[in-house]
């Protein structure tokens, strides 16, 4: 079964496409990312696939369930992490959980035994009892994480999961995701502007731009699609590899920097191996060999024709001011 | 959807309660402003001040303060009680309760029921802090029947708040709420001073404020004295409270977060 179906969906504000006219959908157990810049209409996505934002046109379903005829069932079925915090701070960990289990009328055994497995899933047992005014960022988002999970959904959503953590929080952050995705069989939708988050996590990934999605496709092959690996090589005798490697189709093109052959290759992995014999058939040394794939940033850029951190500066403002006029709406 | 959920409306009460007995320096600043109330400006006043009305005599000002102070607590924590969705839409917690497979209405209820229940605490830690002043209510029955106005008094108002904080985007109405709102509430319900011989635009001001039949009542259980009869305050009151839940819930089920 598919745990989301989405087809066509259109969203206005006030005449403005937020999203426009999106299709995908994310099968039982698969992480799905939406990737992009900030206003490319992810989160808007994610408050529809959420009941919170009713859709102007189109057809969604989460868990078989329609967002418009039964947002009940809907909402029965997911977990959400939000983009901006949503805890109580004046409450412990326990307590957030428990008050979550309540309002989805869970009773008092499932809720004690689910708060002590999703705590422990996230590693905040030790800290069940502190107030979450004492938390940090990292263990909020875990909390939330936790929360989410509370109810046993089919579906669960992480609105841009590890935004404003450090490296060290982001990196636990993901673990946490991957192993939930694992041990309770999840579907999860995550949105992000970071590449490296959905190249680390996500089973395919959509790239949305500007209310449109341009492509979905696994990571590999995205990454496969536009660019080509490049191996750096170290080499005793380098110009007379560029002469042998020229007769190959798949060397896309070699260049000579500083000391090191670069060569840009389809499926680099595949190709290692050839170079490095090649060059000691040919009695030349091989000293060092380093093998550079393309990343998710190269893809948006094929696809968009900007990078997305050009895209932060440029737009923020901006698309934070449309989205307080339509706040005020 | 459109049920009542008693699991959702008594976790919002447990929520409500918990916070509130967390929140010492809210307690603390509640129970202060009362007590300088009664100490300065309730004997400042008792000294220099006669009623001069029949009814009223054997009254001192601060026995008829002490209903005019319970009914400004009420007020403004029940205000405050349904206005803090306010504060829940700001630090994001509103979000977490609106995906929940609960109806508006039961959220609605909840916060009411909390909201009642602290107020209704705070009220009656000015009447025993007023005991210690020598205020006395006259006995069970008119305690009972205070409670049931405190309770009324509660409701309506926290309605209020839940309606105008469903209408206001962010932090910033809440002042205009305060000035324009609660303060007019409280200087026309007659918590300060009685009804009797004030010009007309005056009293007919006073007349459609709400708070006012709660405080009249108030006075007409603990001190037997009043400007309307009993029934009169306890209908005025009923009929608010009904308008102030309907209207409360109707705009909360409207507004989008």
């Amino acid at each position: 079964m598919q745990a989301i179906q989405v087809l066509n969906l259109t969203k206005e504000f006030n005449g403005f496409k937020a999203v426009n006219d999106i299709s995908f959908s994310v099968e039982e157990g698969e992480i799905f990312g939406l990737l992009g810049p900030n206003g490319a209409g992810k989160t808007t996505t994610i408050r529809i696939l959420s009941t919170t934002l009713r859709p102007t046109k189109g057809k969604v379903k989460v868990w078989g369930y329609d967002v418009k005829t039964d947002p009940d069932d809907v909402r029965r079925s997911i977990g959400i992490v939000f983009q901006d915090q949503t805890l109580d701070d004046r409450l412990t960990g326990v307590e957030n959980l428990d008050f979550h289990a309540r309002l989805y009328g869970m009773d008092k055994k499932m809720r004690k035994k689910r708060i002590e497995q999703v705590l422990k899933l996230v590693g905040l047992w030790d800290k069940r009892n502190t107030l979450v005014k004492y938390y940090s960022g990292g263990m909020c988002r875990r909390l939330e994480i936790a929360r989410g999970l509370m109810h046993y959904p089919k579906v669960l959503f992480l609105d841009e999961p590890t935004l404003g953590l450090d490296a060290q929080t982001r990196h636990i952050i993901w673990e946490h995701i991957k192993s939930l995705n694992q041990r309770e069989k999840i579907a999860i939708l995550l949105t992000t502007h970071y590449m490296d988050e959905a190249d680390i996590l996500c089973n395919r990934v959509g790239i949305i731009d500007r209310g449109k999605i341009l492509v979905i496709d696994r990571p590999e092959n995205l990454k496969n699609l536009v660019g080509k690996d490049i191996i750096s090589m170290k080499l005793s005798s380098p110009e007379k590899m560029i002469k042998l490697v020229a007769g190959f189709d798949w060397v896309k093109k070699s260049e000579l920097h500083d000391g090191l052959l670069y060569l840009k290759v389809t499926k680099g992995d595949e190709k290692i191996p050839l170079l490095v014999n090649l060059a000691q058939k040919n009695s030349i040394n091989v000293e060092l060999v380093n093998l550079r794939k393309p990343t998710l940033e190269d893809v948006f850029l094929h696809f968009t024709g900007r990078t997305i951190r050009q895209e932060e500066g440029s737009t923020r403002q901006r698309i934070s001011m449309r989205l307080r006029s339509w706040r005020r709406r | 959807m459109r049920k009542i959920s008693f699991e959702a409306i008594y976790v919002l009460w447990l929520r409500e309660i918990k916070t509130f007995v967390r929140a010492r320096s809210r307690i603390i600043g509640n129970i202060v402003q009362p007590f300088f109330f009664l100490a300065i400006f309730g004997v400042g006043f008792k000294s220099s001040m006669k009623f001069a009305t029949p009814q009223m005599s054997g009254i001192d000002y601060m026995q008829f303060l002490v209903p005019g102070l319970i009914g400004m607590a009420l007020l403004f924590s029940s205000m405050f009680a349904g206005l803090s969705i306010l504060w829940d839409r700001q630090f994001g917690f509103l979000r977490e309760i609106m995906v929940a497979p609960v109806s508006r209405l039961s959220l609605v209820l909840g916060r009411v029921a909390g909201g009642m229940t602290t107020t209704i605490l705070q009220a009656l830690s000015i009447l025993l802090i007023a005991w210690l002043f020598g205020f006395r209510i006259k006995g069970g029955a008119s305690f009972f029947l205070s409670l049931i106005l405190m309770a009324l008094i509660g409701i309506g108002f926290v309605g209020m708040g839940v309606a105008f904080a469903s209408k206001m985007e962010d932090m910033h109405g809440f002042q205009i709420v305060m000035n324009f709102i609660i303060m007019p509430i409280f200087f026309l319900s007659g918590a300060l001073f009685p009804l009797e011989g004030i010009p007309s635009w005056l009293g007919f001001l006073m007349y459609i404020d709400p708070l006012t039949y709660g405080v009249d009542g108030m006075r007409a259980v603990m001190l037997g004295i009043s400007h309307f009869p009993l029934a009169v305050n306890f209908t005025v009151l009923i009929a608010f409270c009904i308008v102030m839940l309907t209207l409360g819930s109707y705009l909360f089920s409207k507004c989008e977060v």
